[in-house]
Order: C-alpha cells, then structure tokens, then sequence
C-alpha cells in the first residue's frame, strides 16, 4: 500500500470540513480509488474544533484508526492554528493547506517549526465572490487535490459537475458557481 | 444460484445497512433511534415514505417498545427487522430474552457502542457481549461489506426451520457505521431471489390455525425449552455455513465461521472482532516484511461460538493474544478470551500460550502500533517462556 | 409440526415440546380440570332456583351449564374451583357453599 494517500481536515463544528473529507473520498472513489471519509466524532457543537480523515489508496484499505502521520493536511479555519497543533505527526514531505489570507512565509510561524510545503489559499474571497456567501469547503477541496495531485485536475472538475448537477438538481442556478469556486481555487493556491 | 450483478458504491456501514433493509423489504421495522444506529430508521424510514418498500414502520416510543413491537409483529408471521446500539439494546433486554424464547426470527442491526455510564456514545463491544448468552445468533462485521453481507444473510439463517432464532448483525460504531468505503452492493432482483419470501409454518394470524404463544412455563417445561433453544443455536452453524456458501456463489464472496489470516505457519495470532481485524491486518502485512510469523482469526459467527472450529485453527501457535473490546470485570478477563481459552481446553489443545487484552473501550483509538506491541509481547512470551500476567490492557493510561 | 399437537405433559421430552411452548390447539383448556383446586363445594338447591340466570355470568370458569331454553343445570364440577360468587350473587339463596 505504498500508493496510500493519508489526509487529515481540521475545522470547525458547521464549516463543512467533514462534508469536504466525504466529498473528497467520492471525487477519488469516482476515479476507480479505494477510499475512506471519516470524522472523529466528540461532543462537540456548531464552532468547536473537528477533525475528519481520508485515506485514499488504488488497493483495499483495511487499517481502521485515526491517522497519525497524515501526508497532508487541510486547515479550513486558521483561527485553529493557535489552538490546535495541527502539523502534529505530519510528514516533512507532505504538505498543509491553510485557508488564509497570507502568505505562507507569514504563517509558517505558527506551525511549530514544521519545514514541509506550505500552501494557503483565500477560500473566503473565492467562496464570497463566485458563491455569494461564506462555504469554505468547496474551494479547501480544490485546493487539496491541486496539492496532493492525487488525481487528474480535469477529472476532477468533470466529476464535481456531475455531483453539483445531481446535488444541487433543485437549484441548478449554484452549480456555475461552485465550478467556479473549484477553478479558481486550483489556480490561486500559493506556496506549490 | 446465479450469480449476482456487482455495483461498486461507496457508502458508509449505516447506508449500507439500512440498503440492504430496502433490498430485503420487511414486512415489519420497529425501532427507536439512538446514537450510532440511529441513521438505519432515519434512511429506512424515507424509504418508507417514498414507497421504495412495502414496510409498516412502527416509529415507538423507546427500545423496550421497539422490541416488543418487534415480537408482537413476528409472532403474527412477519418479517421484522429493527436496529440498535448500547443503552437502547440494555433497554430492550427483557424483550430480547421473549424474541428467543418464542423462537421469533427477528433481524437486528446491533451498532456497537459502549453501555453507559459514564455516559459514552463511542465505539466498544459492552452492548452486544452483554446479551451474548440471551440466545440470539451474532454475527460480527469488519467492514461496511461485512455489514452488508451478513444482513443480506441474516433473514436466511433466522428463518431456517432448523433454527429460527433471532439474529443481530454486529458492527463498530462510528469506525463502521459512519465511515465512507467502498463497497460491492447485489443488484435488488438477486437480493429479493437470494432471501426470498417468509413463510412460517405456525403464525397468530393464520385464521386456520388458532394458536397461543408464549403461555405460562412451569418446572416439567422451561428447561426443555431451553434446551431446545440451545439446539438450534448449535443446528445453526450448519445452516449459517450453507447459507453463506450460496452467498459465495451469488456474489463470489467468502464467508466461514471465521476469517484467517495468515495463519498457514503463523506462530502468533490475534483473535479479535470486528474493524480492530482490519488494523490487524494492516499490521500483519508490516511485519510478515520482517519476518514475523503472525496471523489473525477473527470470529464472524460469536453465538453460536464455533468451539472445535476455533480451537482447531489456533493449535499450532505458540502464543495467542485474545482481544476484548468489552471487559468482564470479573478480575478474569473478557468474553471472548473465556470463549476461546475455553474451547481449546475443552478440545484438548494446551500447549499455545493464551493472553487476553481489554482494549478500545469507550471509542479509545485502536492504531497499528498498538497490534505491533501486542506481537511484540507475544514475541517476548516465545522467546522467554513467561507468560506474565493473562489479563491485560491495551492503551489503557498509566 | 403436525406431530406436535400431541398432548404434551409434565413428561414430555424436549423431542416432544413444541418450539417456545406455543400450543397448537385452541380450546385446550378443556383438558386440564381444575375441579380438583375446590375446597367449598357450590350445592345447587333446584326447588329454590327461579331460573333468574344471575349466576351463569359470574362464574369464572364456565362452570354453571346451560342448555337449550336458557335454563340452568347442575354445576360441571371438573371445572368449578369453588370461589362461591355464584352463591353470592344467587338473590334466592339457591347455591349453598358447603
């Protein structure tokens, strides 16, 4: 299982990082991968820290913990980089994806000495522009397939508007938007 | 049979649970919701309301409800089916002894969680190893797939007329039940031809035939009841190995009594249940690349308890760690070690050295590192003769 | 199962018990006389009974006959267990306990 690609999501209880994981296991699943969505589920409420899984591999999957060691990690709200130590157990050859403003030389500070990639993207400006509102985990999931490479980008898109079209089949006036949000999100990831 | 149309999907252990609901379309579900089951009525039930199924849902009041709706709807002659997990299944405990004794083929989803208190929502085995002796057949799953598989299964090995017994289909909470996976889902036509239809010979609402169920069972008879009991749970192995061959045919899946792995020329195994195997396996693979002689048994039919089968499988390891996600608390260690020590004792096989660890309790994380130590200690008992203490902890803190 | 509708007893074998107790039989209390449990026997005084037919519901046990007119006759005493609300409810005194 060399090929097994190991991601762990932090967010916020509401922010959607646990539909972000599932959604990223369907978009690698569609591409004939084996694969793992899953949340750490606590008490927690609307707000609090979260914390969801993917593994994504071509062979079956059959270890069943939290991961660890993840290859990549994606921070949806960066308001968690003070609370959480989230590069703990990351590799140093792997990568985190913030959501942010900054450079990632501005935020590397807060990341505990970790001398991987760093990579941020501004998902709230992308996400306000082509979807009108605050929905950070459309572009955050851009974002981690541009980083991880772990599929084609054009796959990927192909595949997102077939699940917006099946998704959002009662409001199919979103579905231009959110493609949008995925585009700009795999173009305007800093730090690559 | 024929063989099955394959449809890869990827969904978690509760969607795929409550699909093979809708593939099996029961007469009667009855059930109350509670963490982590409680998705199975949430999707059954819009499956109800889009008529996907013929089902009457019962949505009741509480467990004990559920499982005497549960009763009163198969003792009429229906199919029925429920779910449940922890403090729900506690609460259904007087009604789950009535389900067996009357000999009612109810189907259960039993989502692992640990029985408060403290109250906890978290993965452990405390719910289903606390009804282990009501008379129910169980079965435990690794994956979604196996949740899947053996609910398809389930109606099949209940109904038998050798058996008709109740059955739960076990599975972790959260690490099953709300994980994505992949997953190889049966086509519904083959599902609906591979369970078939119910017909019990002897049921309340046959106007032909009026009955009384469940009468007063007095010094002359209850042990004779009992013993029947016991009976079919043993004619039920059979019946599972039969059912499960015709499973393997339809979709080319193989299910025993329980999985081996590795164990050809393995000189330590694990035993244990449910996901944890999975992790083991991971684990085992790791170390095969080193050398390591290790393998894996994990029990799919808990109830009845496979005793020849299991002892057999185990005889030519040096040393063996039984693991227990749910503790006794007799000061002597979990279920399934007294189950499986228990076996090979009776089966005449003594010289394995045979360990228990209580691990995972309350939804404690269960990594591959943990399962390395665990054949790390079994190493170090091989190489030194010192068994140490039998009954340990896994990740407990201090 | 058809077999199984044979009379089972307190010498049954597991062989021969129906799965669960279910009895397969309706009206099967018939077979088992409870007469036996009587310790006051209910006399029934047929000179002082003005066939009022207030004792017939009272009875448990379906122990007070009647036949074709609506008319009482003698107690069925393979059943009566001799509680005596008969006798009570009898507003002619034609039921003595003894």
């Amino acid at each position: 299982m060399s090929n097994l690609v190991e991601i762990r999501w932090h967010g916020r209880g509401g922010q959607g990082a646990k539909t972000a994981s599932l959604l990223l296991a369907d978009a690698a699943f569609n591409t004939g991968k084996y694969i793992q969505g899953f949340p750490e589920y606590g008490p927690e409420r609307m707000g609090a820290p979260i914390t969801a899984y993917n593994r994504i591999s071509d062979e079956p999957i059959t270890i069943h913990s939290n991961i660890y060691e993840p290859d990549y990690v994606v921070v949806v709200d960066e308001s968690l980089l003070e609370s959480v130590d989230v590069t703990a157990g990351l590799k140093e050859n792997g990568a985190i994806v913030i959501n942010t403003k900054k450079e990632p030389d501005e935020v590397r500070g807060l990341l505990k000495g970790y001398n991987g990639k760093v990579c941020t993207i501004d998902a709230k400006t992308i996400s306000i522009e082509t979807l009108g509102a605050y929905f950070p985990n459309t572009p955050m999931l851009a974002a981690i397939i541009k980083v991880s490479g772990i599929m084609n980008e054009q796959d990927f898109l192909n595949d997102m508007v077939d699940s917006f079209k099946h998704k959002f089949a009662k409001k199919p006036e979103v579905i231009d938007g959110n493609m949008e949000a995925l585009k700009r999100a795999l173009n305007e990831v800093k730090g690559l | 049979m024929n063989k099955c149309k394959s449809i890869r999907e990827r969904l978690s252990g509760n969607e795929a649970v409550a699909n093979a609901m809708r593939q099996i379309n029961p007469d009667v579900v009855a059930a109350f919701p509670i963490t982590p089951s409680t998705e199975i009525p949430q999707y059954f039930s819009t499956f109800v309301n889009n008529g996907t199924v013929d089902t009457e849902f019962v949505p009741v009041e509480s467990e004990h409800s559920a499982m005497s709706a549960c009763v009163g709807a198969s003792s009429a002659g229906g199919r029925v089916m429920t779910a449940t997990s922890a403090n729900g299944l506690s609460l259904m405990w007087e009604i789950i002894y009535i389900a067996s004794s009357l000999r009612l083929p109810i189907v259960m989803a039993c989502v692992n969680r640990a029985v408060s208190g403290p109250l906890n929502i978290h993965n452990d085995h405390s719910d289903s190893m606390g009804v282990r002796d009501s008379g129910w057949i169980q079965l435990y799953s690794e994956t979604n797939q196996e949740a899947y598989d053996n609910m398809i299964m389930a109606n099949r090995i209940a109904e038998h007329v050798d058996v008709h017994l109740p059955l739960m289909v076990c599975y972790d909470g959260f690490i099953t039940s709300h994980s994505i996976e992949n997953i190889e889902l049966i086509d519904d036509e083959s599902v609906k031809a591979f369970v078939g239809d119910y017909h019990p010979e002897h049921f309340l609402l046959n106007r032909d035939e009026p009955i009384a169920m469940g009468p007063l069972d007095v010094q002359p008879y209850l042990f004779e009841h009992k013993f029947q009991q016991g009976y079919a749970m043993k004619k039920a192995k059979d019946v599972i190995l039969e059912v499960s061959k015709e499973f393997e045919e339809m979709t080319g899946r193989k299910y025993g009594l329980f999985e081996e792995y590795k164990m050809e020329d393995a000189e330590m195994a694990i035993v244990v249940l449910n996901s944890t195997a999975g992790t083991a396996k991971y684990t085992i693979d790791r170390l095969r690349e080193k050398g390591m002689k290790v393998g894996l048994v994990k029990p799919r039919v808990y109830r009845p308890f496979p005793v020849y089968e299991i002892a057999n499988a185990l005889k030519n390891c040096k040393a063996i760690a039984v693991l227990d996600k749910a503790d006794s608390l007799n000061g002597a260690g979990g279920p399934l070690y007294t189950d499986v020590t228990s076996a090979m004792y009776t089966s005449n096989i003594t010289s394995p050295k045979v360990v228990n660890y209580i691990y995972g309790i309350g939804g404690r994380d269960v990594r591959s590192t943990d399962i390395e130590k665990v054949y790390n200690d079994l190493r170090y008992i091989i190489d030194t003769g010192d068994m140490g203490t039998p009954y340990r902890y896994l990740g407990l803190k201090g | 199962m058809a077999e199984k509708k044979c009379k089972i007893n307190a010498n049954s074998t597991w062989q021969e018990m129906t799965p669960g107790g279910t009895i397969y039989d309706a009206a099967n209390s018939l077979e088992f006389t409870t007469g036996d449990w009587r310790s006051r026997k209910p006399i029934w005084l047929q000179e002082k009974c003005k066939q009022c037919g207030l004792c017939v519901p009272t009875c448990p046990d379906s122990a007070i006959p009647v036949i074709e007119g609506g008319n009482r006759t003698d107690f069925n005493y393979d059943y009566c267990k001799g509680c005596g609300v008969c006798a009570k409810a009898c507003p002619f005194n034609a039921i003595s306990m003894e």
